[in-house]
């Protein structure tokens, strides 16, 4: 291959960049302290993406059984849960309605701070960003260990939360006043609710100094070349998803302290006057309910394209290199990218066209969530032109991309008949909106999020996964969420109300319970077929077959990397010709010219005749 | 096996099309489907639902189709012909901007009308009944004889809202502690009930009946039950109702100050 020959020119060319690099062998007295800054308190971008990855990975299992319980009352309410009943008896090993409250609650949290958020932005955004623009590590290695360890006091506040009295945050993960600000509205608005808040804020710290660090990075770090529309859509989406959250957090970080005010010190933002809750003394209050809704969505808005936009960046990637061939519209693609963070901003209200709101300002928000539609489907578009006339191979991370496609359609044409006002107040808070939301972060984010794991594997762990058990482990996750999900549509159509213990005694309702029960099984059949990636994933990382650099004969620089990559990341410095995206050049002999590969007279010829 | 595998997972992902479109095809007959409408603007709703659902249902069909097609004519183990080295087309580019902006901003004008019907044209005329959210029950409070709220004379009840068909209803929905939601799945008419504020509902029922009232909006943990239900009757029989029950209320009162 002519890239193997391009590295080794490349080696001898910056020799004492390779220099700085070498360890130094410690001495034994600090080894304690080596192995500390090495693997515990590290400040290299690889092994801390790789700690946030194994850390959102085991509260995705949390999450994930949160989840079948949660389920479990859906389908068959009041009935002995099996297992783990005895665990949570309340009542004889049956699920006690505050329980299955703070249930669903906890496994939204879970899920949305403690899984999407730090494994897109954490774990990929951390391995990731430096290696893909040819850095040797973040700009700022402290803060980047630091955005780690702020992670921390959130797990033991949320973790911890589970066993304070009362359980854990039950008013939802929207937290909406006055259920979550007056203590005696429910047994989870005590200690949980605080804990939850104090868990919050750390989350937001952690984003904070990773955006932060992710922005400078990419500014002020790339390799020579690597020009702006030289960055592969990974490191754009990643990029925009950094300002996003240097833009929202700050409002989320101050509702929150507001609330925790409220709940503490009597402030009464959120509180109206003469509020009586569950008979205790009237709250002498001032404050406006809609105020928090107000603050939390302008920030969870945005959030919900910090849980997307990553795994669009990262597909976009996957699917170029499987499908062989250059991505369809990459400025276009760019620009939705931004077009969908900009337009971000202006659609929170959408979350709130039943609550109150003036509904003048309803019809406002409506138009600009309708346009916020159209970058969205100019992406898929693009997706769908990219591996138009391609050379598809089917390894599993291309299994997962294509399925993030097909998934991200339904849960993008969902989202029109929420943003239909009309339509959304019959369907707002039902299961059409849990459906839409699960196929966006579930069926989309989770599956980009595994098409990347097994993509980058290779590149984290010097070893690739079983691909057999890989596509095992696609099929199945692939037609039990569908079984589990697609329901969900025709639920919602009923009217099937969401975060109900029982709605088997409505009439409208009584007729569902089968229905819902043929969807945990599915659910618990998707939880299941996890545990053959974790066994994949583990047997992989110690017995899988060696990869080389680049083992997808991939274009982007961390593939020119060594596998896994040293501290310092590369072993010459790479200096960038081309866009990341140039596969089957016609007149090149190989099918792909990776970004360091010196000028070649036959592309460039072809890359003007293409345009 | 190699040469069938763009085949089988085309059609895998070729099975997400047919069994969605199946799915709805199919629930209706099983009543698992928009509950019976018996509001004046809920035709108006569903009219929107079933155009949205045309609308996304031929989009959803044709593109996941189209990766169907692809996946399988472009399968690397069956392909001979050259990969297509193109980095996008400006034309297909405008064009698939173009035609959506359209088509959305088509939808988000189309549905403006209802929208101020059900929320901002606001019938003038004084509250036919005070709904107020109270963990876990509806409480409700009718004017009473002199048609005012908030005087002596108000009738009190809980969840058992009766309200007359085919003329203006007016509802002033309060909630006393945390949020609630008034969801009427049969009237099409969903309104958070908000504490410290007084909100506005207003429907025209056309049928006789009796539905249920849910609460949609987490409310604490005995929110699955805080049920209630509606009752639509003619002019004469509602006022009927509102007579027994005052009766009712004024005997049980009387005998409270008496002891």
């Amino acid at each position: 291959m002519s890239t193997v020959e391009t590295k080794v020119t490349s080696v001898q060319d910056a020799p004492e960049k390779q220099e700085t690099h070498v360890h130094v062998q410690p001495s034994s007295a600090r080894k304690l302290s080596t192995f500390l800054s090495t693997y515990v308190f590290s400040k290299d971008h690889k092994v801390i993406g790789l700690q946030f990855l194994f850390s959102t990975l085991l509260w995705f299992l949390i999450g994930g059984l949160l989840a079948l319980a949660v389920r479990w009352q859906v389908a068959w309410p009041w009935s002995d849960v099996p297992v783990v009943g005895k665990l949570f008896a309340q009542q004889g090993g049956q699920m006690a309605p505050e329980f299955y409250t703070m249930l669903f609650t906890m496994h939204a949290t879970v899920m949305i701070f403690l899984v999407i958020i730090p494994i897109l932005a954490g774990a990929f955004g951390n391995f990731l960003i430096p290696l893909m623009i040819g850095a040797d590590d973040m700009a700022f290695p402290t803060l980047n260990m630091l955005s780690y360890w702020f992670m921390w006091p959130a797990f033991i506040a949320f973790g911890a939360s589970f066993f304070v009295e009362g359980g854990a945050a039950s008013s939802g993960w929207t937290s909406y006043p006055t259920l979550a600000t007056n203590v005696n509205s429910s047994p989870g608005a005590g200690w949980g609710q605080t804990l939850w808040l104090i868990g919050l804020t750390f989350v937001g710290v952690s984003s904070m100094l990773g955006s932060v660090n992710y922005m400078t990075t990419i500014i002020l770090m790339r390799a020579p070349g690597m020009t702006m529309f030289r960055l592969p859509m990974t490191i754009w989406a990643m990029f925009i998803t950094a300002v996003l959250q240097a833009f929202a957090l700050p409002v989320l970080t101050a509702a929150g302290f507001m609330q925790l005010a409220d709940r503490s010190l009597g402030t009464g933002f959120f509180t109206p006057e003469g509020n009586i809750v569950n008979n205790a003394i009237a709250t002498a209050g001032g404050g406006q309910p809609l105020l928090w809704q107000h603050l939390f969505w302008f920030y969870s808005h945005p959030a919900v394209y910090i849980m997307i936009l990553p795994a669009m960046g990262m597909v976009s990637d996957i699917l170029t290199c499987f499908a062989r061939k250059p991505l369809f519209g990459y400025r276009p693609m760019v620009y939705s990218v931004a077009g969908i963070a900009g337009l971000g901003f202006i659609v929170w209200g959408h979350h709130m066209f039943m609550s109150g709101m003036n509904p003048a300002l309803g019809v406002t928000f409506m138009v600009s969530t309708m346009m916020i539609a159209l970058p969205s489907a100019v992406k898929t578009f693009n997706w769908l032109g990219t591996i138009w006339g391609g050379r598809i191979q089917f390894t599993t991370s291309m299994l997962f991309a294509l399925s993030f496609v097909s998934m991200f359609i339904i849960g993008g044409l969902s989202g029109i008949f929420m943003a239909a006002t009309p339509v959304d107040i019959f369907i707002h808070d039902t299961y059409f909106i849990v459906a839409h939301f699960h196929y966006v972060l579930f069926a989309g984010t989770a599956m980009g999020v595994w098409a990347a794991i097994y993509f980058w594997f290779p590149k984290m762990f010097g070893r690739t996964m079983n691909e057999f058990w890989g596509k095992v482990h696609f099929f199945l996750t692939f037609i039990f969420l569908n079984g589990t999900f697609f329901t969900m549509h025709i639920l919602g159509a009923v009217g099937f109300p969401r975060r109900l213990a029982d709605a088997y005694h409505y009439e409208t309702f009584h007729h569902l319970q089968p229905l819902n029960a043929f969807m945990t099984y599915c659910a618990i059949g998707m939880v299941a077929s996890q545990i053959i990636f974790a066994v994949n994933f583990f047997w992989s990382m110690f017995y899988g077959p060696v990869a080389g650099r680049n083992p997808w004969n991939s274009n982007t620089l961390e593939w020119t990397a060594p596998s896994p990559p040293g501290h310092g990341n590369f072993d010459f410095q790479p200096i960038v010709h081309r866009g990341p995206y140039e596969y089957s050049v016609p007149g090149v002999e190989t099918d792909h010219l990776m970004q360091t590969d010196p000028p070649n007279a036959a592309a460039t010829a072809a890359a003007a005749a293409a345009h | 096996m190699k040469r069938l595998a763009g085949l089988f997972w085309g059609l895998l992902f070729l099975a997400v099309p047919i069994l969605g479109v199946v799915t709805f095809a199919v629930a209706p007959a099983y009543d698992i489907w928009l509950p019976k409408d018996v509001s004046e603007h809920g035709a108006a709703v569903d009219g929107l639902f079933y155009f949205i659902l045309w609308l996304t249902g031929v989009v959803f069909v044709v593109t996941e189709v189209a990766l169907f097609w692809f996946i399988w004519k472009y399968d690397a183990n069956n392909k001979k012909a050259e990969v297509k080295y193109r980095h996008g087309s400006h034309v297909l580019e405008v064009v698939w901007t173009i035609v959506p902006a359209g088509v959305l901003l088509f939808l988000a004008i189309y549905q403006m009308n209802t929208w101020a019907d059900v929320k901002m044209r606001r019938p003038n005329m004084a509250p036919t009944v005070e709904v107020i959210g109270r963990q876990f029950e509806w409480r409700l409070r009718y004017p009473g004889r002199d048609g005012v709220l908030g005087t002596p004379d108000d009738l009190h009840l809980v969840n058992d809202l009766h309200l007359p068909i085919d003329e203006d209803i007016l509802i002033q929905l309060k909630s006393m502690d945390v949020l609630h939601s008034f969801f009427l799945p049969n009237v099409r008419i969903k309104q958070d009930a908000v504490p410290g504020m007084k909100i506005p509902v207003w429907f025209k029922a056309r049928e006789e009946g009796v539905f249920d009232i849910v609460c949609a909006e987490l409310c604490g943990w005995g929110h699955y039950k805080m049920k209630g239900r509606v009752t639509f009757e003619s002019r004469e029989s509602f006022e009927q109702w509102l007579e027994v029950k005052y009766q009712e209320q004024e005997a049980t009162q009387a005998s409270s100050t008496e002891t």
